[in-house]
């Protein structure tokens, strides 16, 4: 059996206080792949690990632009181009016809793009994941608050970071391995 | 929790207020005195004055109704983020006292709006049918029950709100709640039939059954735009700088371009049920908007009231600048006039666009009174609930 791969550092807080002002000194430390994980979410969490603002809505936006734009071409290829189908008299290329397909197109991609993107940005689905080896983690959806910080992070030190950690008002630090 | 210190903010508007409303009866009382002299003078004429006029009642009643279903829903869905914004709109729906008075002259011109009035009618098959529900005695009765309605709701949500500021009981919420769910169905059907009235009947051969949801949806985004102008003259005034955050100029900015979709949903769906089905009574109404000059009016409904707000306000950034924000509510509710100048019009003016400038004069003379009221009112008690079990929670809303 070959030594478990190191997958980082976790660290334990008790409430909401600590770990928002821990989060500003990881972030202001440098760290960039490290992560929070609490109970429920937090206002202000956002800013305290520096997040950017995510590009989710620009991959809505281009679902719904992509729904609205085949929509409409499906509708004139269909209705006017391949097949002409004259309905009730009106012209075979009519958009006030063709607009309910268009808006629930628009709806149902933009939809799409939120819900694959979301999924897509987070990387999942995640069937397996490191942090799930530490048996004081399951506390992080009941009533502990946790801060990881990988390994893989330019910054980390196992010596250093670890001193670092010490000094953010944790209750507990522990090295997390990956699963062989 | 964040903590927002609110000890040393200004939340009172009671020295602007005389002179806020001294300007804006000056403005009024110069488009009364305008009007009348184009009317009387000039040559406008009556008909073209009653005209002129039911256009601009129907704008500013759009935005004084928009007011009132803002403050019911609040409570009906109990809403928190909104506290801080809920008693501008309380003073706006307290305009209604105001707006029956200003039906009066509605009542003096119906023989020059309404051709249903005409001893004619009776001869005509299709009115002579509807003539039961339409004659001047229940129409007047009917005004009575509406304004009864909004301005009894209206009185009722401002009085407990604002007896709570200084009691802070918290059995005045749960009371406004209690009685919010059947203000909605009375509000729904007044303002549902008042627009028949007021706006549809100018044609009563045509109909449509959605026509109330469409006046309601302009109302509702009118009155989110006048709101965020008054945030931000509130703002640039030093008022409220810590309640009303940039979170709640977001959040109308939400609103108002979720109402901007709905507005376009009801709106197509009435055309496109007509343009379908193609039966000339029913096309009638769309076929004068398309006829001569009223055609480019109406392509300029469709996108500047539809397209343009929707692609402005679709990123939030236009939300959370409220300079930029202010901009968009001020083009927003131009076109909300626009829009009711469209509906009302056309009826009159089956060949084109004729505009006079009574159509100016009579908006600055029922807005600046509108204004000036509501100025006055504003002054009287604070500028947010002061007492409100929700304040708190309204003070640290965030969009995450």
């Amino acid at each position: 059996m070959s030594k478990p791969s190191l997958f980082g550092y976790l660290v334990e807080f008790e409430d909401v206080t600590t770990i928002l002002n821990a989060a500003r000194e990881v972030r202001d430390e440098g760290y960039t792949k490290w992560d929070t994980h609490t109970p429920f979410p937090i206002h202000g969490m956002d800013g305290a690990m520096g997040m950017k603002m995510s590009i989710l809505p620009w991959l809505v936006f281009g679902g719904g632009f992509m729904g609205c734009t085949l929509a409409m071409l499906l509708q004139w290829w269909m209705n006017a181009y391949d097949y002409p189908y004259l309905v009730s008299g009106k012209p075979l290329w009519s958009i006030p016809a063709f607009i309910p397909v268009t808006f629930e197109l628009t709806i149902l991609f933009s939809a799409f793009g939120a819900f694959f993107g979301m999924l897509a940005l987070n990387q999942l689905p995640e069937l397996y994941h490191a942090l799930f080896t530490s048996e004081r983690f399951r506390r992080a959806t009941s009533d502990r608050f946790f801060i990881s910080i990988e390994a893989k992070d330019p910054r980390f030190d196992l010596e250093k970071t670890r001193a670092f950690l010490e000094t953010l008002g944790g209750t507990a630090i522990e090295t997390v391995e990956e699963d062989e | 929790m964040r903590i927002i210190d609110t000890s040393q903010e200004n939340r009172s508007f009671s020295d602007l207020a005389p002179n806020v409303a001294r300007n804006a009866l000056f403005v009024s009382v110069f488009g009364i005195l305008a009007s009348l002299i184009l009317t009387f003078m000039l040559g406008g004429g009556l008909e073209r004055f009653f005209q002129s006029y039911l256009v601009n009642f129907g704008y500013f009643l759009s935005l004084t109704l928009g007011a009132l279903f803002f403050v019911i829903i609040q409570h009906v869905v109990r809403a928190s983020w909104s506290v801080v914004v809920r008693r501008v709109a309380e003073v706006l729906s307290s305009n209604f006292l105001l707006m029956a008075i200003l039906f009066l002259p509605v009542i003096a011109g119906m023989d020059h709006l309404f051709h249903w009035l005409d001893p004619h009618a009776v001869d005509d098959e299709i009115l002579a049918g509807k003539l039961g529900y339409l004659n001047r005695t229940f129409f007047i009765l009917r005004w009575v029950l509406y304004f009864g309605i909004w301005a009894g709701l209206a009185r009722f949500f401002y009085t407990n709100s604002v007896k709570q500021d200084e009691t802070g009981d918290i059995k005045l919420t749960l009371r406004m709640e209690k009685f919010s769910p059947l203000s909605v169905i009375l509000f729904a059907f007044s303002l549902t039939f008042a627009s028949f009235d007021l706006l549809m009947s100018i044609n009563p051969h045509w109909y449509s059954t959605i026509f109330g949801v469409y006046y309601f949806a302009g109302s509702v985004l009118g009155s989110f735009a006048m709101f965020a102008l008054i945030f931000h003259y509130l703002h640039k005034k030093g008022r409220l700088l810590q309640s009303v955050t940039l979170e709640h100029f977001h959040d109308i900015g939400k609103l108002m371009f979720a109402f901007t979709v709905f507005w376009a949903y009801i709106g197509f769906s009435q055309y496109m049920l007509y343009w379908y089905g193609n039966i000339p009574e029913e096309t009638v109404w769309f076929l004068h908007r398309q006829t001569g000059s009223w055609t480019p009016v109406t392509w300029f409904i469709l996108f500047g009231h539809f397209v343009v707000p929707f692609l402005g306000l679709l990123s939030r950034i236009p939300k959370r600048r409220s300079a930029l924000l202010r901009f968009i509510a001020l083009y927003v509710l131009a076109v909300h006039w626009i829009d009711i100048y469209w509906i009302a019009m056309p009826e009159w003016f089956n060949n084109g666009v004729s505009f006079h400038l009574l159509d100016l004069t009579l908006f600055l003379a029922i807005g600046g009174l509108w204004i000036s009221v509501a100025a006055r009112r504003l002054g009287r008690a604070s500028l947010v609930p002061s007492k409100d079990p929700r304040l708190s929670d309204s003070l640290a809303f965030e969009n995450s």
